[in-house]
């Protein structure tokens, strides 16, 4: 490949950062000490070597983690490496929030100000950290301005922590580096000096609950040991995967067919027919992916479902495998999610030496491994193309459809792509048979559901309910508004969901009834707001949300969100141009161009709640027109 | 090549030199082809191969003997294809046996395991092609190189099939059509051998001229015929041999010794300016009709776009002047009838009028007549059965390193060569101003320079027994220790072939440009004009 490799040399440390990941070079052409004798006779790259193109968000990572920032030297060293060229891994390395091209502090602590942060004191609490830390980004040095200084603070989008709001998450780099997930920073004693330390409070402190007599997916949860996959063998743990096994490939799918399974990261699609079209598919390699790249503001399910019973998603994903065809799974797991991340990777070595991974799993002769893939902060990632683009070390810019996944996903090869619940519902779906499956719920929204409760309620937490409960009754499970204050809004599907308003909430939470009422469940998100929340905060914190994470490929969400953004300010600021109703007008016309014309569900949904803050609640007054 | 499994670029750096074609190979790549680059350098072409093997100048002969060594022993040769379709397979395979790995990797450099895999990989991919260019040809043995190459081809099977064959590249776009048309020594148009006394009455008749019954001399053998006196007049014709064969100094005094030199160019090359007379000629690619044939052999049209500037004329037109002039009348022919004439002598071309060249988008030949689409590879006929024509004979060939090898005074190998953003002597690249032109330099391995103390840009004094050039350094990952390479691009500032040694392949004539010995050191005085240089590159010689 043609490669324009320019001065910059890595150091030491960047080296070894790279190194320690992808082992030490092959050769004076791999980056290594030039040998006159071999390497001036022999090179070897090509296919071989453009083949390793996906380690290359893996590779920053370890730079990033390891050194604090990617500095042209480790990234011309990254690049001689992995043969990708220096401006192309330049927009990868700048893609991604987590990764800085610029020297950071050795700990950086990333502050949610989402919209489920701030119902919980997000904003008193950064108001807090500036005043005794200092602005954003700042840090302290002590007067010298050639060094950076030991820590800095960030605003950050939702991190999936709103069951523990406020929450934020630290990386801390060097050779260990270590990366904590915060909750009720607001209680820690000091969150400047000893961010992260033991006072704070830890994840997996979310409240579960659940409704009637159904506990398909959380009913492990406190009673097992995470981290153990005896326990998780002695409650029922892995007996599905022997019975897929037994029944073979086309039985399982059959099996997911009849449970009616619908998709749970928001599209709702059927999930045999997915694994059947891929089954059916010639080309080989199939690709199985799991999507734990939540980050849809509000969502924090799959974190609490990874984190509390990791081995039901190891074997949920070898079933799925299995009978897909695929014999390499990928678990994309969003960069902010570090204890989900340590809990499956020891769920997968513990898996691998019991023989529930590998080469011949149970004895059968099948084969089929899972690679952890970290997210490195992109939203968009959490978009399936654009996730196969991030694990390809491409930037995770969506792709067109059609090719679909099925056809040409990961790598171009058919792929099953799947979220961490849906996953999960598979395990139970063997064990109890699909036609029993789906006599719970309802006809068109089979199983049951996990719903991500929070904002300003009692017991913000995940709650699991067959399929049919209404809105007020999860909010009644939840303990009801916080502080007995008046209901203002719910969100309802995450940022990319809509505002319902109170006299909603007897609608069923289900497919077809938010589908019939123009809403949509989303990923579970139900964040409640009262009656103290200035909505027009919120409405921008969404707006804001949509321009930073819009990837800027296509035209109507590039510019689509920013122009929405400040059509909301003119409003919120009182400098309309023309009155109120033009600047609706306005923003129904921009929210149609991105909805008709974007690329990918970010720019199709980035109006949507806007939308339904301004029609359904009726928030800037009843339109004229 | 776009739908093939193993390309072996053999002794050539595509991606510089024949940038075009290099999309082909690189569409092929992207198809899933394995790439091959075999090459003294790691070129930028070598820096996209799967595989580059590194060897010494002049050792490719060890090399594909070797291959086919590890084919025969492993019991990868094609029997079916050897035994209908070649001859002489014994006598190749008791020549290629003392070619073992070992003696390879001594001769070639090229670690034994990896010359293996590479023999493998050809021999078992299904469709597979070798390429080549002048780090072939450009050798005192070059047609034993060219048949050492068909010789891996014939034992494979690779060859009168889809996605294989070999493939020589064209330098230019047209170098291929020169040959369909008769210019060279030995081919009347159609690569009719002027040897055979039917070929030569068919076109007797067609003339009213009587053709010489033996081959003429090639372009070395001409120099050589200077030198002994026995050539006295010169009519080149787009072809600047003053500045780029080898051993300039001598090249410059036989043009100059002439008793006539007639140039006819679209510029006042350095070797119009020796000339007697300049006959300034239009540009072929947009100020005259006609047609080109390119590496695939097709047969493409050229129109005329411009109107030549006003003294310059087409090359037809001039050749009739001169015909007239000399007492013949060719009357004043376009470039369609001069074609159809050529078509009426030229079984090959036969189906291919202007009318079809027009509405196929150029015709592959051989095309026999109007109702035949031409041909997209050669030698189907070796298939058939039973085979069709003359048999492909096996030629055992010998590893005969360079002639001239480095000793302690002339330590350096040199080899030479082109890059990307010039164009062989410059008279159509040096005539504008671009970022990417850096002027000639003199590359060597970093472990060179740091035992000679060089670092970039140091000007160096490179003399070889012939002569003696100054250029900057430039330190290059490229090349191995022992070996330094220049190109040809600069004859103006820097006559690299003042260097180059005038030993050439007896039977195609071509010269050893790709090594000779040379001594490196740091000039210590600013190097001087050479008088008399001056670059007339660009300048139209004829114009406002």
């Amino acid at each position: 490949m043609d490669l324009r490799i320019g001065e910059a040399e890595p150091t030491a440390e960047e080296r070894v950062a790279v190194d320690a990941l992808l082992g030490p070079p092959s050769s004076g052409w791999d980056g290594g000490t030039r040998d006159p004798v071999r390497d001036t006779h022999v090179a070897f790259g090509g296919h071989d070597a453009r083949a390793r193109r996906h380690l290359l968000l893996p590779a920053l990572r370890a730079v990033q983690s390891r050194v604090g920032w990617i500095s042209e030297g480790a990234l011309n060293y990254v690049c001689t490496r992995l043969t990708v060229p220096p401006a192309d891994a330049w927009g990868v390395a700048t893609f991604y929030a987590l990764l800085s091209t610029t020297p950071r502090p050795k700990r950086v602590l990333h502050v949610c100000d989402d919209i489920a942060c701030k119902c919980r004191g997000a904003d008193e609490l950064i108001a807090r950290i500036e005043k005794t830390v200092g602005p954003e980004h700042h840090a302290p040095t002590n007067g010298d301005p050639v060094h950076v200084g030991d820590f800095t603070w960030v605003r950050s989008p939702c991190l999936g922590m709103c069951d523990v709001a406020p929450a934020a998450f630290l990386q801390e780099f060097g050779p260990e580096p270590r990366e904590t997930s915060i909750g009720r920073l607001d209680q820690a004693p000091n969150f400047a000096s000893a961010a992260g330390e033991s006072s704070a409070l830890r994840p997996g402190d979310s409240s579960v609950g659940h409704w009637n007599e159904y506990r398909l997916l959380t009913k492990r949860f406190g009673a097992v040991d995470p981290t153990s996959l005896e326990d998780y063998k002695g409650a029922k743990g892995y007996q599905a995967l022997k019975l897929a096994l037994e029944m073979g490939p086309q039985a399982v799918i059959d099996e997911v067919s009849a449970s009616k399974l619908l998709g749970r990261g928001g599209a709702a699609f059927p999930t045999g027919r997915k694994w059947d079209a891929v089954a059916k598919q010639s080309a080989r390699p199939h690709y199985l992916v799991c999507n734990a790249d939540e980050s849809e503001p509000g969502t924090f399910k799959d974190r609490v479902l990874m984190e509390g019973d990791p081995f039901a998603l190891v074997e949920a994903m070898t079933i799925a495998g299995f009978a897909a065809g695929c014999e390499h799974g990928y678990l994309y797991v969003r960069g902010e999610y570090p204890l989900a991340e340590q809990r499956l990777e020891n769920a997968l070595r513990q898996a691998r030496g019991a023989g529930l991974l590998g080469d011949d799993i149970m004895g059968r002769g099948v084969r089929f491994d899972i690679e952890i893939r970290r997210g490195g902060g992109a939203y968009i990632c959490g978009e399936e193309t654009a996730l196969f683009n991030s694990i390809e070390g491409l930037r995770g810019e969506p792709r067109n459809k059609p090719p679909f996944p099925v056809q040409e996903g990961l790598f171009g090869k058919p792929t099953v792509v799947n979220n961490v619940e849906t996953l999960m519902n598979v395990p139970p779906i063997l064990l109890m048979g699909g036609a029993e499956f789906a006599q719970i719920g309802t006809a068109q929204s089979t199983g049951t559901r996990l719903f991500c409760v929070s904002g300003c309620v009692e017991r913000p937490g995940l709650y699991e309910a067959a399929f049919g409960l209404t809105g007020r009754q999860l909010l009644e499970m939840a303990g009801g508004v916080a502080h007995g204050r008046k209901l203002q809004t719910v969100l309802l599907g995450g940022a990319a969901g809509v505002f319902i308003r109170p006299d909603e909430l007897d609608m069923p939470l289900t497919f077809e009834d938010t589908r019939a009422a123009k809403a949509t469940l989303g990923s579970g998100v139900f964040l409640v707001f009262d009656d103290a929340i200035d909505l027009n905060d919120i409405l921008r914190r969404i707006a804001a949300f949509f321009r930073d994470e819009s990837c800027g490929q296509c035209v109507p969400c590039r510019v689509g969100t920013v122009r929405q953004e400040e059509a909301l300010h003119r409003i919120l600021v009182g400098r309309t141009l023309g009155r109120v109703n033009d600047e609706v007008a306005l923003l129904d016309e921009v929210g149609m161009a991105m909805k008709d014309a974007s690329i990918c569900g970010l720019g199709q949904t980035a109006y949507s709640a806007v939308e339904s803050a301004i029609h359904r609640l009726h928030h800037f007054g009843k339109p004229t027109t | 090549m776009e739908e093939t499994d193993v390309i072996f670029l053999w002794g050539s750096n595509a991606r510089d030199a024949h940038p075009i074609f290099f999309h082909h190979v690189l569409k092929g790549v992207r198809n899933g082809a394995r790439l091959y680059v075999v090459d003294p350098r790691r070129t930028s072409t070598a820096a996209w191969a799967d595989v580059w093997l590194g060897i010494r100048v002049g050792s490719d002969i060890a090399l594909a003997n070797a291959m086919a060594r590890v084919i025969i022993h492993e019991g990868l040769a094609c029997d079916e294809f050897i035994g209908r379709a070649t001859t002489d397979f014994d006598k190749f395979r008791a020549g290629v046996e003392t070619y073992t790995l070992d003696f390879a990797e001594q001769e070639t450099g090229v670690p034994g395991d990896v010359i293996r895999e590479a023999a493998i990989a050809y021999a078992k991919a299904d469709r597979a092609m070798i390429c080549w260019t002048l780090g072939i040809t450009e050798h005192h043995n070059a047609v034993d190189n060219v048949l050492s190459l068909i010789n891996l081809a014939l034992l494979t099977g690779k060859v009168g099939r889809y996605g294989c064959g070999l493939n020589p590249l064209r330098g230019q776009n047209n170098v291929q059509g020169g040959g369909d048309m008769g210019a060279i020594p030995n081919r009347l148009a159609g690569f009719q051998n002027n040897e055979d006394e039917a070929v030569r009455a068919k076109f007797e008749r067609a003339w009213n001229v009587t053709i010489q019954p033996r081959h003429g001399w090639n372009l070395t053998q001409m120099f050589h015929a200077m030198d002994r006196g026995d050539l006295t007049s010169l009519y080149v014709i787009g072809e600047n041999p003053a500045q780029s064969d080898a051993d300039l100094h001598r090249v410059e005094r036989l043009l100059t010794n002439l008793d006539h030199l007639v140039v006819q160019d679209i510029f006042l090359t350095r070797t119009a300016e020796l000339a007697n007379v300049v006959l300034p000629a239009s540009a072929s690619w947009c100020e005259a009709e006609g047609t080109v044939t390119n590496s695939e052999r097709r047969v493409q049209r050229v129109r005329k776009a411009l109107e030549p500037p006003h003294d310059a004329r087409d090359d037809i037109w001039i050749i009739a002047q001169i015909a007239k002039r000399m007492g013949r009348d060719f009357g004043n022919p376009s470039a369609e009838d001069a074609w159809n004439e050529m078509r009426s002598l030229a079984p090959m071309f036969a189906g291919m009028s202007y009318e079809r060249l027009e509405s196929c988008s150029g015709l592959q030949w051989p095309c026999e007549d109007e109702a035949r689409p031409g041909q997209q590879y050669l030698h189907a006929r070796l298939w058939k059965t039973p085979p069709e024509g003359r048999l492909a004979p096996f030629h055992a060939v010998e590893h005969e390193p360079p002639v001239e090898r480095p000793d302690d005074d002339y330590p350096f190998v040199l080899t030479t060569g082109r890059r990307l953003e010039n164009y062989n002597t410059g008279v159509q690249s040096s005539g504008y101003t671009s970022p990417m032109h850096r002027g000639e330099s003199l590359d060597i391995a970093p472990e060179d320079a740091t035992k000679l103390g060089i670092s970039d840009g140091d000007l160096l004094k490179v003399t070889s027994r012939r002569g003696s050039v100054e250029a900057p350094a430039r330190v290059d990952h490229a090349l191995k220790p022992g070996l330094v390479f220049m190109t040809l691009h600069f004859p103006d500032e820097v006559p690299t072939n003042f260097l180059t040694i005038d030993e050439f392949d007896p039977k195609s004539g071509t010269a050893e440009f790709k090594a000779c010995a040379v001594r490196v050191e740091k000039a210590h005085v600013r190097q001087q004009r050479r008088p008399g240089a001056v670059s007339h590159r660009g300048e139209r010689v004829v114009g406002d």
